[in-house]
């Protein structure tokens, strides 16, 4: 665990990118691995793919898994992430079927950090304009895209036209199979970091993480290898702040306080806490929709909502009327057991005491202007000499609660209680 | 020595003897004492009702205590209240800042909370005289984002933020009650327990602290976890506390041990914990994680009983943050998702 986490710099993605990258290589291997090979097509030949089929079963089969729709869902992790790519669409998803996938250059993995700038998607889509074949025309949502950055970047747009013809130079000498799959590579990279309209984007990190990302290794260069001097695009999340509290002798004196009290805590045995947790499932298993099936049934799974409006009911059945016997708070949760509750007392003589416990409790809801009428109203109704329906309280308690009653608040009644 | 010296060296000694003291009550393990229990068996899971309507990514639900009821905020600026049962929005309330990341139901289901980037929590009344859902209260003090925030009444709040606290807030008079500092990283999560009485934080600081609300006090700390706690929760019975990492594991506290009582991992789970909630009897629990999967852990003997795995990449149907929330009834699970 320990060498895991020391390479995520507080990074859930670059975390998970290590294991994937062990399986990707693997993947690859020429022995061990998935049969990469050349399809023919028409009157094309596809370089360097493989069957979602294939990777899907060398998952099962690598990584011991047995149930085809978990391979499934770890390859559609590692596809969303550009590991590997279909050639033929823009989504990265995973499918067991003979669609064509290729895998994608150590350059463009996402361990590498790549944080691509406009700038760069500008040049890339701009590229994509030059070359003059059907297959690589853009999708509309590219277009609409290219468009919107035609007018972002209005003033610098002859220097971005200048990289994309240079680009396009530079490919154009390449081997013409070589450049099949780098083009498709780029493509997927692309796919990634600005993804179809409706997927998701997996380079987004979560925002309350992103400001406290310490990750020197963070690649803010161009992927093209554009040098210029524009500014960095704020993000809104773009906070200063943020205080490393260095600690002061104060804090250390603080801290050697919480200590003294954490030790002079006594610590319950292991073995009693986890009796006491075990048999509190043990009693509740039966009221658990999730481990026993409700009778007469679970209202979510059979759209009938008979269980809840016996719930509701003022005729407990046997099962709610067990649940009261667990303890005090059950009993009184259930507005049917409160008032069976008080019947019982009131044949004792003492349903003054739950009463003013119900006062009490409903004292602490009560809005702020009333708080002070209700405290009084309380003390008349059940403390005052000759009250109506005077309570006990051992004298120490009355004591307090006096003294309390001199300033009025919520809290005036806690140790009555 | 140094007066700072001589500190740290007594501050590093108690914590030695408290190390000792944890030690000494280790008679037994949650995992050995349930061992002769009857296993739970695999538990399937389904999804009954998907809530469409959101624009954006959602960020954070909570459920009603009625559980039928649930809100729901996204990042298009809105905040959704749901009748889960009949899938229809009850209330659609735009926000000031679309920057939300949490939203919460008061018991009493008379009011809705949330926030985030704004720093600040708002406050909604839902029934309102005119029917019209207006905001109640800005509370505004925090100097980082709002990561969560729990009612304890209709008059009283618990928020934590990004700037290492969490605040009891007096809603009425729209003041700060306590302020609860001692965490060294972003607080990222809270839950209020059962009696109301105490809560627990999950903090960046990789620890969890148990807070006394009326006495201002941090009771407790609990370490372990190798980083970021973005989950947490409270045992059904208030006793334990559950926690959720980016380390990949959820680990079970014992607030009468005060220690480790078991951790939920598995060398197959290479992803951070974004949210959990435990089932009713507290035998099982589900947690969320980054890859849009929700785990299903018997509790006790710290075995997944199950799984459920998000649809991913369907164009207009995708999930990215799964954050599963139980109904007070346990008999439900809604993961809320970026649906569209």
């Amino acid at each position: 665990m320990q060498n895991r986490v020391a390479a995520r710099s507080n990074s859930t993605v670059v975390f998970l990118n290590f294991q994937i990258e062990d399986i990707v290589t693997r993947i690859q291997d020429e022995t061990e691995g998935v049969p990469i090979r050349t399809v023919k097509s028409f009157m094309t030949k596809i370089p360097s793919v493989v069957t979602g089929a294939d990777i899907v079963q060398w998952l099962m089969k690598n990584l011991t898994i047995e149930d085809s729709a978990e391979a499934m869902h770890i390859g559609s992790l590692i596809a969303a992430q550009g590991y590997f790519f279909p050639i033929s669409d823009h989504v990265l998803c995973l499918r067991d079927d003979g669609t064509l996938y290729r895998f994608q250059a150590p350059y463009f993995w996402p361990s590498n950090c790549w944080e691509p700038e406009n700038t760069d998607y500008a040049i890339y889509l701009c590229k994509r304009t030059m070359q003059n074949k059907t297959r690589l025309e853009l999708a509309d949502y590219e277009a609409e895209n290219l468009a919107r950055l035609q007018r972002a970047f209005v003033r610098k747009w002859e220097f971005i036209y200048m990289q994309a013809e240079a680009q396009v130079k530079i490919d154009r000498k390449k081997d013409k199979i070589e450049r099949k799959i780098l083009d498709s590579q780029e493509r997927a990279f692309w796919d990634v970091h600005r993804p179809v309209p409706g997927c998701v984007n997996t380079t987004e990190m979560d925002i309350r993480k992103c400001r406290r990302m310490k990750n020197p290794h963070r690649v803010k260069k161009s992927v093209y290898g554009v040098v210029e001097e524009g500014t960095q695009s704020q993000s809104p999340i773009h906070t200063s702040l943020h205080h490393c509290r260095k600690g002061t002798k104060e804090d250390v004196e603080k801290e050697i306080l919480f200590l003294n009290t954490q030790l002079d805590r006594h610590c319950l045995k292991m073995s009693k806490v986890a009796e006491s947790l075990i048999t509190y499932t043990e009693q509740f298993m039966e009221y658990d929709p999730f481990v026993t099936t409700p009778e007469p049934s679970n209202p979510w799974t059979s759209d009938d909502p008979t269980l809840w409006d016996l719930e509701m009911s003022k005729e407990p059945s046997q099962q709610r009327v067990k649940k009261w016997g667990f303890s005090l708070e059950e009993a009184l949760k259930d507005p049917a057991g409160q008032d069976l509750f008080l019947k019982f007392l009131e044949s004792e003589f003492s349903s003054e005491n739950l009463r003013f416990w119900l006062a009490v409790q409903g004292l602490k809801s009560v809005p702020q202007q009333d708080v002070a009428q209700r405290v009084q109203d309380i003390w008349a109704e059940f403390l005052a000499e000759g009250a109506p329906s005077s309570i006990n309280l051992d004298s120490h308690s009355y004591e307090i609660t006096s003294q309390n009653l001199k300033d009025p608040g919520r809290y005036s009644y806690e140790d009555a209680q | 020595m140094g007066e700072m010296e001589q500190l740290r060296k007594e501050a590093e000694s108690l914590k030695d003897q408290i190390t000792a003291a944890r030690k000494a009550v280790q008679d037994s393990t949650l995992q050995e004492a349930a061992a002769g229990i009857t296993v739970v068996g695999r538990i399937q899971m389904k999804t009954r009702k998907t809530l469409r309507g959101h624009l954006a990514k959602i960020y954070a639900m909570h459920w009603s205590t009625d559980s039928k009821l649930c809100v729901s905020a996204s990042q298009d600026g809105k905040l959704i209240v749901w009748d889960s049962i009949t899938t229809n929005k009850v209330n659609a309330i735009p926000l000031k800042s679309s920057w939300v990341m949490t939203c919460a139901y008061a018991p009493s289901g008379n009011l809705v909370a949330c926030g985030g980037l704004d720093n600040m929590c708002s406050i909604y009344n839902l029934k309102g005289k005119d029917g019209n859902v207006k905001v109640m209260r800005e509370l505004a003090a925090h100097t980082g984002y709002l990561s969560c925030c729990r009612f304890i009444s209709d008059t009283e709040i618990i928020t934590s933020s990004g700037d290492c606290t969490c605040i009891l807030w007096d809603i009425e008079t729209g003041t700060q009650k306590t302020v609860f500092a001692g965490h060294q990283g972003d607080c990222m999560s809270l839950a209020v327990a059962p009696d109301f009485k105490f809560f627990i934080s999950g903090a960046c600081d990789f620890t969890a602290k148990l807070w006394d609300i009326r006495e201002g006090t941090c009771r407790q700390t609990f370490g372990g976890h190798e980083s970021d706690v973005n989950a947490i929760g409270f045992f059904p019975n208030g006793n334990a506390v559950i926690t959720g990492s980016d380390d990949a594991t959820c680990k079970l506290f014992d607030l009468r041990a005060d220690q480790e009582l078991i951790t939920y991992q598995d060398s197959s789970i290479m992803c951070g914990v974004t949210s959990l909630a435990p089932s009713l009897s507290g035998r099982l629990l589900l947690a969320g994680y980054d890859d849009f999967n929700v785990n299903i852990w018997d509790m006790l003997k710290a075995e997944r009983v199950g799984k459920y795995m998000w649809k991913l990449y369907i164009p207009l149907e995708n999930g990215r943050k799964v954050d599963p929330a139980e109904d007070s009834e346990g008999s439900c699970r809604v993961a809320a998702g970026t649906e569209h």
